[in-house]
């Protein structure tokens, strides 16, 4: 964890000291972010766009870093991924969650892979689509096991369609992304998976409604639909976000997230800053 | 699901508030600043390119005033303005270039600048892409 850290500063640093590097394949705003778990998108919610500017002839690197922090809970996250040309996203994240008030953290590995179906995000007449999974696991069984998951490791696949119109809004850019998740994960996956003699993966609906008001300034709301599978109730999740993108290398977004009830402490809310790099 | 509905609804909102602003009468090309801005955009964009190691490969050997002019008639046709564009097509001109995704982007962005070098604002210059945007598939890799 400790090394992931550390190499993810370095990217970081690389990355916003280095502006020449970006593949010029896309416009700029038009990448998306990364989100918690690892794959490129929004922040709560995995979009079908693959993060960095590379195109059909090119690839990125790219690496990202989150903090939530909520009233009772703080989750950071961790990871970076490989887009190539622009078709094929490879991903792995680090997550680790703790009590406010306690000590000792659950943490969380996530591989994700996606691939770009049709499409492209501003250009052709339909959405980007994509297919993408994203494996879990988690390091200590105790915690998800103890609250009546069914498992420590799940894999999750989602569809997700993702549309930039240009000037769409009175002139303002505007993007969008359905995205549909088959999933068993309780919280994330960071409360196990399934619930004890059920398997419980079913379908959830997320998206991403977005406003971009210059080349580098984006507002827009997320949500995302949870299963509630354990005893301890899941609430949807959802977030208003605010992001800045200075160049093609570099975003930062600040956003307000609702993310309901967690693991018995309800009304959840707080603050989510992420960054992001992309060379 | 509230929270879609929310979502939905500022959607509908936000295209609603576009569909009222595009019921006015003046043109995109009045927005534009008629020929003149039009023909600056061009020019601009002709400076743009020239140090632009990556796109003025693709312009060796080509008629300057041609494409400014060309150019210029093709932007105010299809934002339109009373002219009539009389160049080649998109598919023809731009065959046997086998242009990239990267290098039209790049095209893009290089317009972005001359538009922002013309005082342009940012509204009307997405609008004006909108419009270009669908000929993008004549001329990708071909
Ligand atoms: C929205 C995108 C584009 C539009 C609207 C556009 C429009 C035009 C027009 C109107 C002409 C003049 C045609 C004529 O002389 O009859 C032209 C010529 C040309 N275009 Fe494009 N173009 C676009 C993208 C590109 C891209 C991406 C490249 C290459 C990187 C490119 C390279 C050229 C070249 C080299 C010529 C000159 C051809 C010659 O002199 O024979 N264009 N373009």
């Amino acid at each position: 964890m400790k090394k992931i850290r550390i190499l993810a500063v370095v990217f970081i640093c690389l990355f916003t000291a280095n502006t020449t590097f970006a593949g010029d394949g896309k416009l700029i705003a038009t990448a998306g972010l990364i989100q918690v778990e690892g794959a490129g998108g929004g922040g709560l919610v995995p979009w079908a766009t693959l993060p960095g500017y590379d195109s059909r002839d090119e690839y990125s690197v790219n690496a990202f870093s989150s903090y939530v922090t909520v009233d009772d809970y703080k989750l950071h996250a961790l990871g970076a991924s490989v887009s190539l040309y622009d078709r094929v996203e490879l991903s792995v994240a680090q997550q680790s969650f703790s009590i406010k008030a306690g000590a000792g953290d659950i943490e969380q590995t996530i591989v994700g892979a996606k691939v770009r179906l049709y499409g492209d995000v501003i250009f052709s007449r339909w959405p980007q689509v994509s297919l993408g999974v994203l494996h879990k696991s988690l390091k200590d069984d105790a915690i998800a096991l103890a609250l009546g998951a069914q498992d420590t490791s799940g894999t999750d696949v989602y569809i997700a369609a993702t549309k930039v119109h240009l000037g769409a809004v009175s002139g303002y850019n505007l993007v969008w992304n359905a995205t549909v998740r088959y999933t068993n994960a309780n919280q994330m996956g960071l409360l196990g998976f399934g619930s004890v003699n059920d398997d419980s993966h079913e379908l959830m609906l997320e998206c991403t409604v977005g406003v971009l008001f210059n080349r580098h300034l984006a507002v827009g709301g997320e949500f995302r639909q949870k299963p509630d599978n354990i005893a301890l109730p899941e609430e949807d999740w959802k977030a208003a976000f605010v992001t800045y993108i200075p160049n093609k290398n570099f975003n930062i977004t600040v956003a307000y997230a609702m993310l309901g009830s967690i693991a018995g402490a309800d009304d959840q809310n707080g603050l989510y800053v992420s960054i992001g790099g992309t060379l | 699901m509230k929270f879609i509905q929310q979502l939905i609804i500022l959607l509908a909102i936000l295209l609603g508030l576009s569909a009222c602003s595009s019921t006015s009468t003046t043109t995109l090309y009045d927005e534009l600043g008629g020929e003149t801005k039009i023909r600056e955009i061009a020019e601009n964009l002709v400076l743009e390119f020239e140090m632009d190691e990556y796109i003025l490969p693709y312009y060796e050997g080509s008629d300057i005033n041609r494409f400014v002019e060309k150019l210029t008639e093709y932007i105010c046709e299809v934002a339109d303005g009373p002219c009539v564009y009389t160049g080649r097509s998109m598919v023809d001109v731009h065959t046997g270039m086998n242009i990239t995704e990267s290098h039209y982007n790049r095209l893009v962005d290089l317009s972005i600048n001359a538009m922002d070098k013309a005082g342009i604002p940012h509204r009307t210059q997405n609008k004006l892409l909108a419009r270009l945007a669908p000929t993008r598939k004549d001329m990708l890799y071909r």
